[in-house]
């Protein structure tokens, strides 16, 4: 709860600063307090990777993007009903949606019913791996993870395509 | 960004100089130890390129160049995704499944964790040397000549 609080001051701070800078250096702490929120719902995995994709890589690229850039945001029209309205509505909806899903760990939800149980109980046995997330990224969804891989590769070559080739346009 | 204003900044030189190799063999253990602890070839790979970040940010573009050059960077980059479908590949050669580990070693033990280590390592290398190509790549355009 406490950290959830954090991540909505944040977020109001984000929302409110028009110097980026300052923005990038809250979205890297938004990331820590994710991955702590991570933690404290057993995801170590996952809170890993938020705490150095999110709050170290990115807040470097976005640095980086900022010295190709600007560093002051526009000034924004001061009244926006009407996005606001939109916003409000969606995301009342969005809430209103999870009110049907099951409860946070409930043993019955569909989730915990299907292969879940099997991961738990055979993945030591059938993997040889203690550590049931690695288990299923790489062994029992290997194929999904390859497309993850992929997924970076491409990104890589689409950032060499837009921004890799300049020294050889310089030179004819 | 990539070029600081005073490029002999002597502490943080020394406390970079101290800090890479830890950060390298922190990400080596990542790699290494995700079968028992938390982590992974994502993670080992982004904390392995940080390592090259840092080291571009304090000595300079043109220092880190001449560790990771394009070239062996772009070729890394493909590597890790072949060595993964390749591991695929060789599993079906072997008479299993796309990625089926099991059936690489005569133990199926063996086979599931010869595979997991090498998907592994492909994952790491291609993640590193993406991270490390898109970094530099953002970091050259913003030094202006």
């Amino acid at each position: 709860m406490i950290l959830l609080g954090f991540l909505t001051v944040t977020v109001l701070a984000v929302i409110r600063l028009r110097d980026l800078f300052a923005v990038v250096m809250l979205f890297g702490i938004y990331s820590f307090l994710a991955a702590a929120l991570f933690v404290t719902l057993d995801a170590v995995d996952v809170a890993f990777t938020e705490a150095t994709v999110g709050a170290g890589i990115a807040s470097f690229l976005m640095l980086g993007t900022l010295a190709l850039t600007v560093r002051r945001e526009k000034a924004r029209p001061t009244r926006a009903l009407l996005p606001l309205l939109v916003v409000s509505s969606v995301g009342a909806t969005l809430v209103y949606g999870t009110l049907d899903m099951p409860h946070f760990s409930d043993p019955l939800a569909p989730v915990h019913l299907t292969v879940a149980p099997h991961y738990l109980e055979a993945a030591a046995q059938e993997t040889g791996v203690a550590n049931v997330v690695t288990a299923v990224l790489a062994s029992y969804r290997g194929y999904d993870t390859l497309g993850e891989v992929i997924v970076i590769f491409t990104a890589g070559l689409g950032v060499l395509a837009l921004l890799g080739y300049r020294k050889n346009r310089k030179k004819p | 960004m990539s070029n600081p204003a005073q490029p002999y900044n002597l502490v943080l030189r020394v406390a970079a100089k101290m800090l890479i190799p830890l950060i390298m063999m922190f990400a080596l253990y990542v790699q290494f130890h995700g079968e028992t602890g938390p982590g992974g070839g994502f993670q080992a790979g982004v904390i392995f390129a940080a390592a090259f970040i840092l080291y571009a940010l304090v000595f300079g573009m043109g220092a880190a160049r001449a560790v990771a050059p394009d070239r062996p960077l772009r070729v890394l980059a493909a590597f890790g995704v072949l060595l993964y479908a390749g591991v695929g590949l060789a599993s079906m050669l072997a008479g299993g499944n796309f990625l089926e580990y099991g059936v690489l070693a005569a133990e199926h033990l063996t086979g599931q964790h010869l595979g997991i280590f090498l998907i592994e390592l492909g994952v790491g290398i291609t993640v590193t040397a993406v991270m490390i190509i898109i970094f530099f790549a953002f970091a050259e355009r913003g030094v202006r000549p």
